[in-house]
């Protein structure tokens, strides 16, 4: 096994993790943070690609998990905002109970 | 393959996994916050020192900060850090799904013939990402303020208590 | 022993490896926690012994391994360990001070329940003050003297439930923090000139003599040489943490914490450090000596604040009543001697004073602690009394440092160190006035001091507290007796007539000479020694019939000026009335500013887009909105229909998402997508 299959593969258990957090966890600000470990899991998988895989331009997986990290840094500010604004308006973090816009 | 990857996908999988079965949300959120600085250290392992500082600097430092203070707003008593047990159906459908997710990427990633040459690091430093940053990206990042703006600004908004009207008589 | 500059990391690393423990021992693991925190500062007192006798050898030479801590672009910070006599005497006095302190504070915290994180935070605090003493490099030097500050912070505040024990940490953490902005800056700027920070680094460091004389040489705004303009920077920090004037409020308040934590950071050590980074820094400061025409020496401007602090200090602890505010204004009193010692250019005296202050208050304050906890934390000297008869080892322990700081001559470590620091302002060319002031202090000292033991341990008791009182267990009262014979004993080191620590600690073999050569100054100030203790006597020695609420005698004879004393010079009110109130000021001019400039521009933008809102809705309502009206109830029909596949759930989309995800990927793999 390379070491870029190595990462893959790290990264893919990494983002599996995430996944079944934010889908067990009735708890809202779990399931955002199991997001962000599915976020982590992509870096994770750009840095691995920029360090073993090669390419023409030195810098552009450095640069592009840079971007993701302050992209995640907005969604986690906007998420616990939501996270808050939930808890006001039903007194708990349960996500499954949270169904106004049910149809 | 070294071993300090192999200790680093322990710490990493290892904390995460941790943080999806224990009960208590502060127990989480601090292992969740290890296997952030885990992956900083895959990252200086690969030789993006920057990335792992700003790995640092976002996801321990500040990241884990507003998480705390989020599950201490959102608290009303000690015993509701204690947060439910998934319910069995929908744990069970997330097994399901997430064995499924890393079985088809696995899979993937078994099934392409990658180019087998050893590749050399790149050579990056502070300074080349700066270039990088400020010329080829300087748009990007013109944008990416403003999009931090408006996360703040949209975050205020969300969190900002709805003002009850007695208090614009006063 | 081989022990060289490459193993100095193990002393600082021992306490942190105690902090760590600490920090992760459940509160019931309180044997665990006290057991690793002194087990590693003795660990750290052996290693500072080995140090020490490397050190001796060659005392000379400043020894140091240095090796790069982190690459930044093109930039290699690098930074080192030191070792020579000062660092070596330093370490073997922290730790030594530090491990009996750790050990009185078994008993005296006993029933604390957070006695875990007390030895935590203690722990991390020698590891600070260790690191801080054996860095090589001056950024090192800055992270410890901060870290040192953070372990104060938390060691100040350890009963943050008490408002006045948090109100002191945040002043400590806030007043000192001024001063290290100004050591913050001299750093920056030293960096900017020179490029390193590293002490001594085969002639490349910023101690050694290229840079001195690169710095020397340079002259910048108001005709300051640039080695003075850093290091009178440098020497903010030091005003901070070693409460000089007019940064000494936060010492005395800082006296809510726990008292073996004044005994090891307000006493003995921390306040030690600015001292110690002076001294450290040295050669820097003594760069710009031989220039003839700059404004003022930077060594002038440090006797000047030392000379200062020191009668200042001394001034106010004559109308303080609680145990440890008085022992607080001494150590603000004797730190501006050590100062005043650098200033006048013998930083061995200040050293040497330094040391022996360091047993001889850790002493007094551990005594302070055992007469609190004795009287069930009675700390007003107007309430206790009489304690002599029942607590005799902790009166003659406290007697012995009283006599050490007063400076009783011959037998007590502080006279000698007294005496030299008094000689090295004698010698000094440029004024007398430190001289007189050191003199003045002297008188003081011994008069406070002698109201100080009189009130608490001789009389009647006053209070049913100090008439229950009774001797603490050997834990408490061990620790003192060694302090004691080291208050009696070190000074035997550095008397006149044979300097082996000055020798050493400077390098440079210092002649002994006769006591009784020229005793003139040393016979005035046994004199004036006596006067003090005297007057202290007469005044506080033979009252009878006082109790808890009779005016004090100097309150009776000089009412306006008592009172004064009493309230500190009212330092803390004009902080408040100037410093406050402009900050307060300030903030109003920017909330006004934010309120109305910037508010008014805002609004009028608002006015217009309205304005312009209002033209549009016009033209919308007749001409567009009818043909908009029909496509959005087709729109809401298609909603109604798709809306049922919306359960409201949010793990339900993201299940679907991810197993949509494994299906049409398992579609490309099998179909043969690579």
């Amino acid at each position: 096994m390379s070491p870029l299959q190595g990462c893959l593969l790290l990264s893919a258990a990494l983002f599996s993790v995430g996944l079944v957090i934010a889908l067990a966890r009735s708890n809202a600000i779990l399931v955002l943070l199991g997001i962000e470990l599915m976020l982590n899991a992509a870096n994770l998988n750009f840095i691995a690609f920029w360090r073993f895989h090669g390419g023409t331009a030195p810098a552009t997986g450095v640069i592009f998990v840079l971007f993701a990290i302050a992209v995640a840094a907005a969604e986690a500010a906007v998420g616990l905002a939501l996270v808050i604004a939930l808890y006001r308006h039903q007194k708990n973090l349960r996500l499954q109970e949270a169904t106004r816009l049910r149809g | 393959m070294t071993f300090t990857f192999l200790i680093l996908a322990v710490i990493i999988l290892g904390s995460a996994l941790a943080a999806a079965l224990r009960p208590n949300l502060i127990h989480c959120a601090l292992l969740l916050v290890v296997s952030w600085l885990g992956v900083a250290g895959f990252y200086l392992w690969a030789g993006a020192e920057f990335v792992a500082f700003a790995q640092v600097l976002v996801y321990v430092g500040a990241l884990s900060m507003v998480v705390l203070f989020a599950v201490l707003l959102t608290r009303q008593s000690r015993a509701e850090l204690r947060v439910d047990a998934p319910e069995t159906r929908r744990a069970v459908w997330a097994v399901i799904a997430g064995v499924a997710v890393s079985g088809v990427i696995g899979t993937a990633v078994f099934a392409t013939k990658w180019d087998s040459a050893p590749v050399t690091a790149p050579e990056i430093t502070v300074r080349g990402i700066g270039l990088e940053l400020m010329g080829a990206h300087a748009a990007a990042l013109l944008l990416l303020g403003v999009l931090l703006t408006a996360a703040l600004l949209g975050a205020v908004v969300l969190a900002a208590p709805d003002r009850p009207e007695k208090e614009e008589k006063s | 022993m081989i022990f060289s500059a490459t193993h100095l990391w193990m002393i600082p690393a021992l306490p942190l490896l105690a902090a760590a423990i600490g920090s992760l021992t459940p509160r019931g693991g309180r044997k665990l926690a006290a057991g690793a925190a002194i087990a590693a500062m003795i660990g750290a007192f052996v290693l500072s012994c080995g140090a020490l006798v490397t050190a001796l050898a060659h005392p000379a030479v400043h020894g140091y391994a240095n090796f790069a801590w982190f690459t930044l672009g093109n930039e290699v910070v690098r930074v080192g360990w030191l070792l020579d006599p000062l660092t070596a005497f330093m370490a073997v006095m922290v730790t030594f001070v530090g491990a009996l302190i750790f050990i009185f504070s078994l008993g005296y915290m006993k029933e604390d329940r957070n006695f875990t994180r007390f030895f935590c935070f203690l722990s991390l605090f020698a590891a600070a003050m260790l690191g801080l003493l054996v860095a090589n490099s001056l950024l090192l030097l800055f992270v410890c003297w901060e870290l040192v500050g953070l372990a104060s912070y938390l060691l100040i505040g350890f009963w943050f439930h008490k408002p006045a024990a948090a109100a002191a940490a945040k002043k400590a953490f806030l007043t000192t923090r001024i001063g290290d902005l100004g050591l913050l800056l001299g750093l920056l700027w030293l960096y900017h000139v020179r490029g390193t920070l590293l002490c001594y680094d085969g002639g490349a460091g910023v101690l050694e003599q290229g840079s001195l004389t690169a710095l020397a040489g340079t002259t910048v705004a108001g005709g300051f040489a640039l080695s003075t303009a850093i290091g009178l920077l440098i020497f903010c920090g030091a005003i901070g943490k070693s409460g000089q004037f007019p940064l000494h409020v936060w010492l005395p308040d800082a006296m809510e914490g726990p008292t073996p934590v004044s005994a090891l950071i307000h006493a003995a050590t921390m306040v030690a450090a600015g001292v110690f980074l002076v001294a450290r820094v040295y050669p820097l400061m003594l760069a710009d000596q031989a220039l003839a025409n700059v404004p003022v020496h930077a060594l002038t401007v440090v006797a000047g604040i030392g000379a200062i602090t020191a009668l200042l200090g001394a001034a106010i602890a004559v109308a303080q009543n609680d145990i440890k505010r008085v022992l607080a204004f001494s150590t603000v009193s004797q730190l501006g001697y050590m100062m005043l010692a650098l200033g006048v250019g013998s930083w061995v005296a200040a050293i040497f004073h330094l040391l022996m202050h360091a047993f001889f208050k850790a002493l007094l304050f551990l005594g302070a602690g055992s007469v609190i906890h004795a009287a069930h934390h009675e700390q007003d000297v107007r309430r206790l009394g009489g304690l002599g008869r029942r607590m005799k080892a902790t009166f003659a322990t406290f007697a012995v440092g009283t006599m050490a700081l007063a400076g009783v001559p011959f037998l007590f470590s502080g006279f000698w160190s007294k005496e030299a620091v008094l000689h090295a302002a004698h010698a000094w060319p440029v004024s007398s006035l430190p001289l007189l002031v050191g003199l003045a202090a002297v008188v003081l000292t011994a008069f406070y001091m002698t109201r100080l033991i009189t009130g608490i341990f001789l009389g009647a008791p006053r209070t049913d507290a100090a008439g229950e009182a009774h001797e603490n267990s050997a834990v408490m009262t061990g620790p003192l007796l060694i302090l004691a014979a080291c208050a009696i004993g070190l000074g035997f080191l550095g008397t006149p007539a044979w300097p082996w620590l000055q020798s050493n600690l400077g390098g440079v073999v210092v002649p002994s000479e006769s006591i009784w050569e020229a005793p003139g100054l040393m016979l005035l100030s046994i004199g004036l020694v006596v006067v003090g203790l005297g007057t202290g006597w007469a005044v506080y020695g033979r009252r009878r019939n006082v109790n808890a609420s009779s005016v004090d005698p100097l309150a009776q004879a000089a009412p306006g000026l008592f009172a004064v004393l009493a309230a500190r010079l009212g330092f803390d009110e004009f902080y408040v009335a100037t410093f406050g109130r402009a900050n307060t000021w300030v903030a109003a001019l920017a909330d006004g500013f934010d309120r109305h400039v910037w508010g008014g521009l805002v609004s009028l933008l608002a006015r217009f887009g309205e304005f312009s809102g209002l033209l549009n809705r016009e033209a919308d309502e007749d001409i567009l909105n009818r043909g908009f009206d029909r496509a959005s109830a087709a729109v809401r029909g298609a909603g109604q229909t798709y809306s049922r596949a919306q359960a409201g759930e949010a793990h339900g989309y993201l299940r679907t998402v991810a197993l949509a995800f494994v299906v049409f990927a398992l579609v490309l793999l099998l179909g043969g997508v690579r």
